[in-house]
C-alpha cells in the first residue's frame, strides 16, 4: 500500500521544487552533506561462486536478439517504404518507429554497461547504433548512466530521474512522443558540435572526455545533414521518417511505458535499491523488447550480471527483496495514482515492503 | 631491496579470478590467469570500489559498480567510465605460494 511520508534529507522544512533536480542547484551539495553521495548501498548476500556464475558473459543470446531486432526493423521499414504516399503509411510509420526506437533504449543500456555481448567491440557497435536510434549522445549518456548507478534517485545528483517532482504531468505526456526532450537533445548535439558543453554535463563527464563529446556531436550533425540533404534531393519526407528525430518521436512511448516501471513513485534519497526500484514480471515479448530490464532491483544491485542472467539472479535474491509485481498492469495500478498524487504532494512516495530479515 | 610478500597459496585463487589482499592499510587485487599471477591496486580508479568483487575475463578485470574494465597485465583503463590506469605490482609464484612485490 502506498504511504505518505516526508522525506527530510535536507531538513524538515525542505520544500521540493523541480529546480532541485538540476545538478548545479545546490541540492547535490545537501545530498553530499547528508551522506547520500557515492555512499554504500544495501546488497543482498550472494555467495561469490554463485555471483561468478551469474556474471558470465556470452555472445550468442545478444547476437540472436540483435539480428532479430534489426530484421524486424528492416521488415517494418520495407512496409513503410511500400505504403509511403498512402493512408496506410501512418500506421506503418507508427509500427516502424516503435520497433526502431522502443527497444533501442534497453539495447543502449545493456551495451553501455558492456554486458550484452562477451565480445567488446560488439557492445561498442550496438551502443553507438542504439544511441543514435534513441537520440542519446553516446559519451554524455554513458557518464550520466554511471552517475545514475552511483547516486540512484539522489536529488540533485542523479541526471536520469524520469519523474521529477512535483510531477510535471504535461511534460510527461509530451515526452511520450519526445516533443520536449527530442528537440532539446538535438539542440545540445548542435551546441556540442560547436564545442559548447552544458554546465550540468560538465559535472559528471570528466574533462578528458569532452573532446570525444564534440567529435561525436560532429558525426551526428553530419548524419543529420545527409538525412536532410537526401530528403531535399528526393523531394520526400521518407528519409526523415526512417532515421533521426521523427522515428524517435514515434517510438519513445514504448520505452517510456517500460521505463516508468523502474522507479516512478518510489522514494528518492534512500540507499537501498529494493526501496527505489521495481522488479516486474513481464511476458516473453516484453522481456525481449526490454531485454529483461524489468528485473530492475537486480540490475541496480548487481550491474555486472548480464541481461540474460537476470531471471536467475532474481531467483537467487528474491527472498531478500520485496515481492515482484505480478505484471505490468499491476505496476501501473500503483504508479499512476502515485504519480498523480505526487503532482500535489511532492513528498509522497510508495513504500516497498522490504523483508524484515534483511539488514 | 626487494620486498616480496606472501599473499596466499596459488590454489586459493581460481583461474580467471581475483582476490582481495590488504596490507599496511592498502588494498591490492591479486589475479590468476593462465597459470600466471598479476597484482594491481585493489580499488577501481573511478569510484574506489573493490575490484575483488568484479569479474575476470582472460586478462581483463571488470569493476562491479559501473563495469569499467582494466587490463590486469599493465593496469590499463580500457574505456569509460574508467579513464585512469591502475597501478600494477610484480607478482610471481614460488613453491606454490603467490608473492607480490608491494608498493614501498
Ligand atoms: S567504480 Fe569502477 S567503474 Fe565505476
Amino acid at each position: 500500500m502506498p504511504t505518505a511520508e516526508t522525506n527530510t534529507f535536507a531538513g524538515p522544512n525542505w520544500t521540493r521544487t523541480q529546480d532541485d533536480y538540476h545538478l548545479i542547484s545546490g541540492a547535490g551539495e545537501r545530498a553530499h552533506a547528508a551522506g547520500l553521495v557515492n555512499a554504500s548501498w544495501y546488497k543482498c548476500p550472494v555467495p561469490r561462486p554463485r555471483m561468478k556464475q551469474l556474471m558470465q558473459r556470452e555472445d550468442a543470446q545478444a547476437i540472436r536478439d540483435t539480428v532479430l531486432w534489426y530484421a524486424l526493423i528492416i521488415a517494418a521499414g520495407a512496409v513503410l517504404v511500400a505504403t509511403w504516399g498512402t493512408a496506410w503509411a501512418w500506421l506503418a510509420f507508427f509500427v516502424y518507429a516503435t520497433i526502431y526506437t522502443g527497444p533501442a533504449d534497453s539495447r543502449w543500456h545493456e551495451a553501455g554497461h558492456g554486458t550484452a555481448f562477451k565480445t567488446r567491440w560488439m557492445n561498442d557497435v550496438l551502443y553507438q547504433m542504439a544511441c543514435f536510434q534513441v537520440l542519446r549522445r553516446p559519451s554524455v549518456w554513458k557518464w550520466s548512466h554511471a552517475r545514475h548507478h552511483t547516486d540512484t534517485l539522489v536529488t540533485g545528483r542523479d541526471p536520469e530521474v524520469a519523474v521529477t517532482l512535483p510531477t510535471d504531468l504535461l511534460g510527461m505526456f509530451l515526452n511520450l512522443f519526445s516533443i520536449k526532450s527530442g528537440p532539446r537533445e538535438l539542440w545540445r548535439v548542435l551546441r556540442n558540435a560547436f564545442g559548447i558543453l552544458g554546465e550540468e554535463e560538465k559535472t559528471f563527464v570528466p574533462e578528458m572526455e569532452w573532446p570525444q563529446m564534440v567529435k561525436e556531436a560532429r558525426v551526428w550533425v553530419l548524419l543529420y545533414a545527409v538525412l536532410i540533404a537526401s530528403a531535399i534531393y528526393f523531394g520526400s519526407w521518407l528519409p526523415l521518417a526512417l532515421f533521426g528525430l521523427l522515428p524517435v518521436m514515434g517510438g519513445t512511448w514504448l520505452y517510456t511505458f517500460f521505463g516508468l516501471t523502474q522507479h516512478a513513485g518510489l522514494p528518492e534519497n534512500v540507499l537501498d535499491h529494493r526501496k527505489n526500484c521495481r522488479t516486474v514480471y513481464m511476458n516473453p515479448v516484453f522481456r525481449f523488447l526490454y531485454w529483461n530490464m524489468n528485473y530492475h532491483v537486480e540490475h541496480h544491485m548487481f550491474p555486472m550480471v548480464p541481461f540474460h542472467a537476470l531471471p536467475q539472479l532474481h531467483e537467487t535474491i528474491k527472498a531478500d527483496c520485496p515481492p515482484a509485481y505480478d505484471g505490468t498492469l499491476a505496476a501501473y495500478r500503483e504508479i499512476i495514482p502515485a504519480v498523480l498524487k505526487q503532482a500535489q504532494d511532492p513528498h509522497y512516495y510508495v513504500v516497498r515492503p522490504v523483508p524484515v530479515t534483511a539488514a | 631491496m626487494t620486498n616480496w610478500t606472501e599473499v596466499c597459496a596459488l590454489d586459493d585463487i581460481d583461474d580467471e579470478d581475483v582476490m582481495r589482499f590488504d596490507h599496511n592499510n592498502h588494498t591490492y587485487a591479486v589475479y590468476r590467469y593462465n597459470d600466471k599471477v598479476y597484482a594491481t591496486d585493489g580499488l577501481c580508479t573511478h569510484e574506489h570500489v573493490h575490484l575483488a568483487d568484479g569479474l575476470v575475463m582472460e586478462h581483463v578485470v571488470e569493476c562491479p559498480k559501473h563495469n569499467g574494465r582494466f587490463d590486469i597485465r599493465d593496469g590499463r583503463a580500457l574505456g569509460a567510465p574508467v579513464c585512469i590506469n591502475l597501478k600494477t605490482y610484480p607478482a610471481k609464484v614460488e613453491g606454490g605460494q603467490v608473492l607480490v612485490q608491494l608498493g614501498g
